[in-house]
């Protein structure tokens, strides 16, 4: 029982951190808290929906055409609506991130209706599989799985590439990394296509988890995401990793104990504990002033 | 090679420098002296186009490149050594030097400019995979600076790298500064250590709150009583 309930935390869990990647990467680099984050997630599973019940795709493609259609929305959304305000003050910056994530909760619900929309049943053919006395659903196994390989590819391109490097360079010293000769507005625009791609695949993972995407679904997903990231340590990749699956992992347990009318409240209960005893979250360094 | 002409920059309501124009040729060492908040650090950071300027102009070998992005100066050959070292501080020192190279295509050039670092500085060498934190202020001094010369700039810009070390470091660093040079790059170097800066430099600039108030010959602004009296200490 406990087995099965925690393989069910560590999937929702994976779904947060992958999430909480894309705020801590951007809120890493230019100190900007991308409000629209958990939009861009919606948008992914809107995408992969379509590509499903439209195309008849199976759902691995229907994550990759995902991420593709979600990072070019992501790298747009900084092109326009953040990048013109670099220079002005932070609070600017973060009004046009709610304006752009109304504007596109609003435009999700002209498009596709009030309705949450179901991914047809032939999408992910689910299989219980037991082990011992739990039974994992297939389903569980592929999130966990495809979360697991999109991190590993994550920590790869940010450890070994030249590109990955200089998201690190730029994350620790802006102006050095400018003087250093790298196209920072370059590495910005990395940044959002990363962080929107992965964003997508954790938008396509609940729509198939949940069997439901519907307009709203960026709110609650995005502001636990960015609980996860503030309690990881926000700026740190590992931090935000090992935030979803907490917050993933505490709020499973809380409903199987019975807390399952405070679901939503569990996440911001750990984040406001954990920052009471260390401000900078679990694994983030000491906050430095970046000018 | 270098031609500063009537740069004023202003933060705010602080007026940081006020039009002040300076020059400097192929081959030589230039040095820009003066006190705390003359404005020395702002005029390099206007070079390397990390500062919005308010007026003026900026030109490299005949190039205006007033309104040139950063990272296209260092491809053009300026590269700066910002004051305090500013090593990336979670990267190691190998990839502090890569990062140097980013503007770099050629792999094979970046490990050559990497090994041409290491002999530079053999320091570096044995301290390769270590984060740069973890090196003493003057190793990383030289990291900054082999950093900097990873991209094989025409002019360096070094913004006080005497700052925070001992006496017996501040002559093996000004030692290898006379040495870039000697290779064949052009150094314009701003100190406070006005007496180290000048006994290496061709030419000077002196600067206070924000203005040229003497330029020449370097052996020249040492014997100068007023300077002698304002930045040497006598
Ligand atoms: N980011 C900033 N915002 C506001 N004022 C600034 C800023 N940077 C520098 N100044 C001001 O501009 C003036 C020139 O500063 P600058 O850093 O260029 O001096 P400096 O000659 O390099 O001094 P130091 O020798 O202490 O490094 C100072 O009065 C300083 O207070
Ligand atoms: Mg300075």
């Amino acid at each position: 029982m406990l087995l099965q309930q925690l393989i069910n935390g560590v999937a929702l869990g994976s779904v947060y951190a992958l999430i909480a990647l894309g705020y801590t990467m951007v809120y890493g680099i230019i100190t900007l808290i991308n409000f629209a984050h958990g939009e861009i997630f919606m948008v992914g599973a809107f995408v992969g929906l379509l590509a499903v019940s439209k195309y008849n795709v199976n759902v691995f493609v229907a994550m990759a055409v995902a991420m593709v259609a979600s990072m070019i929305i992501g790298v747009v959304i900084e092109l326009i609506a953040y990048r013109p305000l670099r220079k002005s003050s932070r609070l600017s910056a973060l009004i046009s991130a709610i304006g752009v994530s109304i504007f596109l909760s609003s435009l999700a619900l002209m498009v596709f209706g009030a309705d949450a929309k179901a991914f047809p049943s032939t999408a992910f053919p689910v299989r219980q599989i037991k082990i011992g006395e739990a039974e994992i659903s297939s389903l569980q196994l592929l999130i966990i799985g495809i979360s697991a390989l999109l991190m590993l590819g994550l920590e790869f391109i940010v450890k070994k590439t030249k590109i990955g490097k200089a998201m690190r360079a730029t994350s620790e010293d802006y102006n050095t990394a400018a003087l250093m000769g790298i196209n920072v507005n370059r590495v910005i625009s990395f940044t959002f296509a990363l962080g929107s791609a992965l964003a997508a695949a954790g938008g396509v993972l609940v729509g198939v988890l949940f069997n439901a995407v519907s307009f709203n679904m960026g709110l609650m997903a995005g502001l636990k995401a960015f609980a996860a990231a503030v309690l990881g340590g926000i700026g740190s990749i590992p931090g935000a990793m090992l935030g979803g699956l907490m917050l993933g992992i505490t709020e499973v347990l809380g409903v199987a104990a019975g807390f399952s009318s405070y679901r939503d409240a569990i996440a911001f209960a750990i984040l406001v504990l954990v920052l009471l005893v260390k401000p900078t979250g679990l694994l983030g360094r000491k906050i430095q002033k970046k000018v | 090679m270098l031609k500063v002409e009537n740069l004023t920059v202003n933060y705010g309501a602080i007026k940081a420098l006020k039009n002040i124009s300076c020059e400097v040729h192929q081959g030589e060492i230039v040095a820009l002296i003066g006190a705390n908040g003359a404005g020395k650090t702002t005029i390099l950071n206007s070079i390397s186009g990390i500062l919005p300027i308010d007026s003026g102009k900026i030109s490299f070998s005949g190039t205006d490149i007033t309104k040139t992005p950063p990272h296209e100066i260092v491809k053009m050959g300026i590269c700066q050594v910002p004051e305090g070292r500013r090593v990336f501080a979670n990267m190691s020192v190998h990839e502090n030097l890569e990062m140097g190279g980013y503007s770099v295509k050629d792999k094979a050039a970046v490990n050559a400019g990497i090994e041409r670092a290491f002999t530079l500085f053999p320091r570096l060498k044995e301290r390769s995979k270590q984060l740069a934190k973890t090196l003493s202020g003057g190793e990383q001094q030289m990291l900054a600076m082999g950093r900097a010369l990873m991209s094989s700039p025409k002019l360096i810009l070094l913004d006080e790298p005497s700052m925070g070390l001992a006496p017996m470091l501040v002559e093996k660093i000004f030692e290898i500064i006379v040495d870039i040079n000697k290779s064949g790059t052009t150094i314009m170097l701003v100190e406070q250590n006005a007496h180290m800066a000048l006994s290496i430099a061709n030419r000077a600039y002196v600067l206070e709150t924000g203005e040229v108030v003497l330029s020449g010959i370097a052996k020249d602004l040492a014997e100068d009583p007023e300077v002698r009296k304002a930045y040497l200490g006598e």
